[in-house]
Parts: structure tokens; sequence; C-alpha cells
């Protein structure tokens, strides 16, 4: 059905590679979006559970790393009987190929999701360059 | 000779991978209850006690007033739908991991629900409904007198 809202399974973030977590609790890969205009780029991440303060983003040289905490809430007198997703928090590290204008960073979560927008810097705008005649 | 092996073999070649699978075993085994895989949206947490049932969905993206929720009888049912992000023009899309469109998800409960008293909030994306068992179906506990 085309109309269908199919979901991917949350994926625990894998720790292969050379960084390993040091924190106990689980570390989810948070489906992500990404769409690019001439002027910035936008990234929309699902990370149910994040308050607004929740989000943190550092930006290293062109490497993104987002992070949303959850926190871990217990139902005093109930018990777990059936689940279908695990509870964690959210990183994912991105790659930037644009040079991205640092200040102009804008991050708001609205409904469990992270909206991130960045910016290009203006020296990595296409730029028309007038040629003048002698 | 078999340690010899198993150390020149890539899948237990070094220690820390030694490590990291008894890490993911000892995370599989302390699990409290083992995750049900469902290509279904949303997914679903059920919390139960004597008194009632928590049920709570991960909806990211999706406005409160867009969830619709009904119960008939034991069944609780889920409705929704998430609106794609419209382009521009100029605009170009890099990555699309996210689902668009309608969903709908049944739940039969186990037990009868005080249907007045369900109450539903929402926040973060995560929505959480509180079910409360009908009074007459509570389990009861029976005093036995003895006759002397």
């Amino acid at each position: 059905m085309p109309n269908e809202l199919m979901e991917m399974n949350k994926q625990e973030v894998s720790t292969q590679g050379s960084a390993e977590q040091t924190r106990t609790h689980k570390l989810y890969t948070p489906i992500t979006d990404i769409y690019e205009s001439k002027e910035q780029l936008v990234l929309l991440a699902d990370m149910p559970g994040v308050k607004q303060d929740g989000v943190d983003i550092t930006l290293e040289q062109n490497i993104l790393t987002i992070y949303g905490h959850v926190e871990q809430s217990e139902l005093p007198g109930y018990k777990l009987t059936y689940a279908e997703y695990g509870i964690g928090s959210y990183q994912r590290v991105f790659a930037l190929s644009n040079e991205i204008d640092r200040d102009g960073i804008q991050a708001s979560v609205k409904n469990g999701v992270l909206k991130l927008v960045l910016p290009k810097s203006k020296r990595a705008m296409p730029r028309k360059i007038a040629v003048q005649t002698e | 000779m078999l340690l010899q092996r198993y150390a020149d073999n890539d899948l237990f070649g070094s220690l820390r991978d030694m490590q990291r699978l008894q890490n993911s075993l000892n995370r599989l085994l302390t699990a409290s209850v083992p995750l049900e895989a469902s290509a279904e949206f949303p997914p679903i947490n059920v919390w139960t006690s004597e008194n009632g049932a928590i049920v709570r969905a991960e909806i990211p993206g999706v406005a409160p007033e867009d969830v619709d929720i009904s119960l008939v009888n034991d069944t609780l049912t889920l409705r929704g739908s998430r609106n794609p992000e419209e382009l521009k023009e100029g605009e170009s899309r890099h990555r699309q991991e996210r689902g668009y469109g309608q969903f709908a998800r049944s739940l039969q409960l186990p037990f009868g629900v005080e249907a007045d008293h369900v109450q539903a909030k929402f926040s973060n994306g995560v929505l959480q409904i509180t079910l409360p068992r009908a009074e007459a179906e509570k389990p009861r506990r029976i005093s036995v007198v003895s006759e002397s």
C-alpha cells in the first residue's frame, strides 16, 4: 500500500570502529532525513522522548554529531509485559561536505523530532564572477 | 593448540572483540522483556499491573491533535498520519529514511476497561495511554472463614 506508513525498527548504534561507549544504557541511531537548498542544509531526526534541552549538537571541522538524551522513566507498580521498542538515547555522526556557517545553526525539537538548519557559509555558496571587459 | 587456533581467527582475534561480544550477550540476557520485532507503526510497549495497563507508543513528528484514539470494548485503536515535508523549488533530498503516511493500529487488552477514566498524554513524540481496569473485573481476595 503506497499510503501506509512503514517504520524502520530502531537500530542500536554499533560499536564497530575505534570509539566505544562508556555508558551503560543503550544508544540508538535516529532515522534521519536530510535535504539541501542553495542556502542551507536541513536535517530532521526522529528522537521520540527527547526534550528540547536534552539535545547536544557539536560540529568539529566537518563532523557533525547529534545526541539526544532520553530519560528512563519507570512506572511504579507496573511491569513491562510487552515491548516492541527499546529505550535509550540517540546519537549519530555525519560528515558534512559543505562549509557551514557555525554561528547560524538553528536547532529545535518538536514532537520528538529534531530539526537542524545548517546555513552554508558565504564562502561556500556559489558565486557569480563578473567578467570585466578591458 | 585450541587457543592458538582461536587467536589466529579474525573473528575472535582480539580480546576487545571478545569483550564486546560478552557485553552484547550480557545485555541480551539481562533485558527484562525480549523485544518483539514489528514492522507496524507505531511501535508500542505495554505495562501492566493489577489495576490496569499503560500503553506507550513512539509517534515522533505527529501533532497531538492528529492522533485519534478510540476504545471499543477491550480493543484500543490508534490512528493518525504523518505528513511529508514539502520540498521547495531548488531543494534536493540527500537522505530519506523517515516514513510518511497514515497509520492505524489496534490492540486487544486482556481485560475490560473503565472507559470513562482512560487518560492519554502526548509528550516529545511519545504517546502514553493509561487504561484502568474495570472495577468489576479486578482480582478480589476472598477470605476464608473457618468454622469451629
